[in-house]
């Protein structure tokens, strides 16, 4: 059986969950979970293929959320001087896209701003950048509410034959799309880091000056990088505002872009599922944990996982437990383990 | 005008110790090439340190001060010995990781340690401002002023006119040449953590009677520290020294003319004005940093 067999028999045992298992609140938590490991998957496309850690990735994921809500609600707006600035309530999936969109763009800012110089530039700016965010959905109250927050967000809607177009309140059906966008997202990415592109990025986070050499385009290379990441975290903030149906300024908080990283890390950086895997196994240990620890251990928990992970097992799950199987099997063989290949995209 | 000069004094008065907090931050990436994502709550330490000395145990505020740095410092060799030093060699995105985790765990510890309702510095001056012409100061801001002012000198004095200093400097440029001439490069990594992480403490504890003490004070004070760095220059010592002023004068200036709720904010737009005119900092040769 191949990894890709496996892989779409994972996809139709999660497509069929819902027509077998009752149980609410697991079906709630593995839609978040889908969402933030969309999330994460964005986030591994910089941080395991460029080798750039993207620490304000949730300014992304947070203008993607505010965005859609915000067209999806409409708004009017003083700008001063004449007539209002208003916009009526739009389509959801309209707003979706402009989420989607808005987020590209901000990415496409930082990445033409902080990548003018390497080193530690991008890490900072890009975590300076997400409390700025905040900053500006705290004290923009015209348009954004503030602390209030944006509630009474539509859910997203779906045409289905015979019905029409039917707004998704459906725990079940949210569950769904949220797998859809996971399964699109993760084709997309796979697509790229198999592609010259990919390609290009790869050989730029082993070696630069060499990369350079042989004529790539290093910072547009990972200017195009940053803008697909920070469009397809937006597309994640989109589902999850749709999805709560409420947005405030704690969506910035650094602390979600700590559970992408630690999501990413653990799965394994720069490997196809391994942001599955971490984020399966962070989207479920806070639910495990919460009966036994109160919030605050659970992040001095994540913390000393982190520091683990990067002690015991610097490249994470993924790579792993491929290495173990590669070994089992050639010793089955009598041959010695071929040397673990760079990784890259061979390892779903 | 008077409003003008209120506001220089401020931003003076802040800049102190906004440049402490830099030269720990920036000594630290010069030297060992870490992004310490720890820096932010060592600050925080140190000024829950002042408040359980001062404000729990009742100790004098001088003493407090004093114990506060020295326990930062202690706590900085203790993270350098145990985080960093098996990591010796490892690249800068493997010793971030293990810094942010640092860096959590401890601010998730404070919370669990101290609550999240805020606490207070007892403040040893009189409340009263010292009234010089046009302005107007608490006489706490003064004398903070003038103990970041102070360090900031010995701090010169240790990396300029000390063999110590001269051991550091060797150890930045050249690690190797540093150990063939006899620098203890690990001693050195560790004192240059403690030395840092002392100044984060410091700062914290000296500020503790001005603002309020919270679990999670230390996040926007390691922000406004890599905007120091940032401006100066990563690893620039006096472009740190100087970037620490510069921040203090444009948030001061920036809350007082432009907008109060975006005071936090103006770090930010330093660091992308910096960026897209002069990436390598204000103050630093070019390449200096790769």
């Amino acid at each position: 059986m191949t990894a890709r067999t496996l892989a779409w028999l994972f996809v139709l045992f999660m497509a069929t969950l819902p027509l077998w298992m009752n149980d609410q609140y697991i079906l709630y938590v593995l839609t978040s979970t889908g969402i933030f490991i969309i999330a994460a998957m964005s986030l591994n496309l910089l941080l395991g293929y460029t080798g750039q850690l993207s620490l304000g990735h949730v300014a992304f994921f947070g203008i993607g959320a505010y965005t859609s809500a915000l067209l999806s609600l409409g708004f009017d707006l003083e700008l001063g001087g004449g007539e209002p600035l208003v916009l009526e309530p739009q389509p959801v999936w309209l707003a979706f896209l402009g989420g989607i969109l808005m987020a590209a763009l901000f990415g496409w800012l930082i990445g033409r701003l902080a990548f003018r110089v390497r080193g530690a530039y991008f890490v900072i700016v890009s975590v300076s950048f997400a409390q700025v965010m905040r900053m500006v959905a705290l004290n923009w109250v015209d348009l954004t509410e503030g602390p209030m927050a944006l509630n009474n967000i539509p859910p997203l809607t779906v045409w289905w034959p015979g019905e029409g177009v039917l707004p998704l309140y459906r725990k079940e059906y949210y569950f769904l799309l949220v797998l859809a966008v996971a399964v699109v997202s993760f084709l997309l990415i796979q697509r790229l880091v198999r592609s010259r592109v990919g390609r290009a990025l790869v050989a730029l986070r082993e070696n630069e000056s060499l990369a350079r050499s042989v004529g790539i385009n290093i910072t547009r290379y990972l200017v195009v990088a940053t803008v697909l990441s920070a469009g397809m975290a937006g597309a994640a903030g989109a589902l999850y505002t749709h999805y709560i149906r409420i947005v405030d300024p704690d969506v910035f908080m650094f602390i979600y872009t700590v559970t992408m990283v630690i999501m990413v890390v653990t799965g394994g950086k720069g490997t196809l599922a391994g942001p599955i895997v971490g984020g399966l196994l962070f989207g479920f240990l806070p639910e495990v944990l919460r009966d036994v620890a109160r919030p605050e251990m659970q992040w001095i928990i994540y913390g000393l996982v982190m520091i683990a992970i990067v002690f015991f097992l610097p490249q994470g799950i993924v790579p792993a437990v491929a290495k173990l199987f590669a070994s089992k099997r050639s010793s089955r063989d009598g041959r010695t383990p071929a040397t673990p290949r760079v990784s890259e995209g061979a390892s779903s | 005008m008077p409003e003008f000069l209120q506001h220089l004094a401020n931003a003076v008065i802040l800049g102190g110790t906004y440049a402490l907090l830099g030269i720990g931050l920036t000594l630290i990436f010069g030297i060992m090439r870490v992004v310490n994502f720890t820096h932010g709550e060592l600050y925080t330490f140190g000024a829950y340190m002042a408040f359980m000395l001062a404000g729990m145990f009742g100790l004098n505020f001088f003493l407090s001060l004093l114990l506060a740095a020295t326990l930062g410092v202690a706590l900085g060799a203790l993270i350098e010995f145990v985080l960093l030093r098996p990591l010796k060699g490892a690249d800068i995105d493997t010793t971030m990781l293990v810094m942010i985790g640092a860096g959590i765990a401890m601010q998730a510890g404070e919370q669990l340690m101290w609550g999240g309702v805020a606490k207070s510095v007892p403040n040893p001056f009189p409340t009263d401002p010292v009234v010089l012409g046009p302005v107007s100061v608490g006489p706490i801001r003064l004398f903070v002023l003038a103990v970041a002012v102070v360090l900031l000198l010995v701090f010169y004095l240790l990396i300029n006119r000390t063999k110590l200093g001269v051991a550091m400097r060797a150890t930045f440029q050249d690690p190797d040449t540093a150990a063939l001439m006899g620098v203890n490069n690990g001693l050195m990594y560790t004192l240059t953590f403690a030395i840092g992480s002392g100044l984060a403490a410091v700062a914290g504890a000296l500020l503790g009677p001005i603002f309020v003490v919270t679990p999670t004070m230390g996040d926007l004070v390691a922000l406004k520290a890599f905007a120091i760095v940032i401006l100066g220059g990563l690893g620039n010592i006096p472009g740190a020294t100087i970037g620490g002023f510069v921040l203090a004068l444009v948030e001061e200036f920036g809350a007082g003319y432009v907008s109060s709720g975006y005071r936090d904010a103006m770090g930010f737009l330093l660091i992308i004005a910096v960026l897209a005119v002069r990436p390598q900092g204000l103050f630093a040769a070019k390449e200096r940093i790769g």
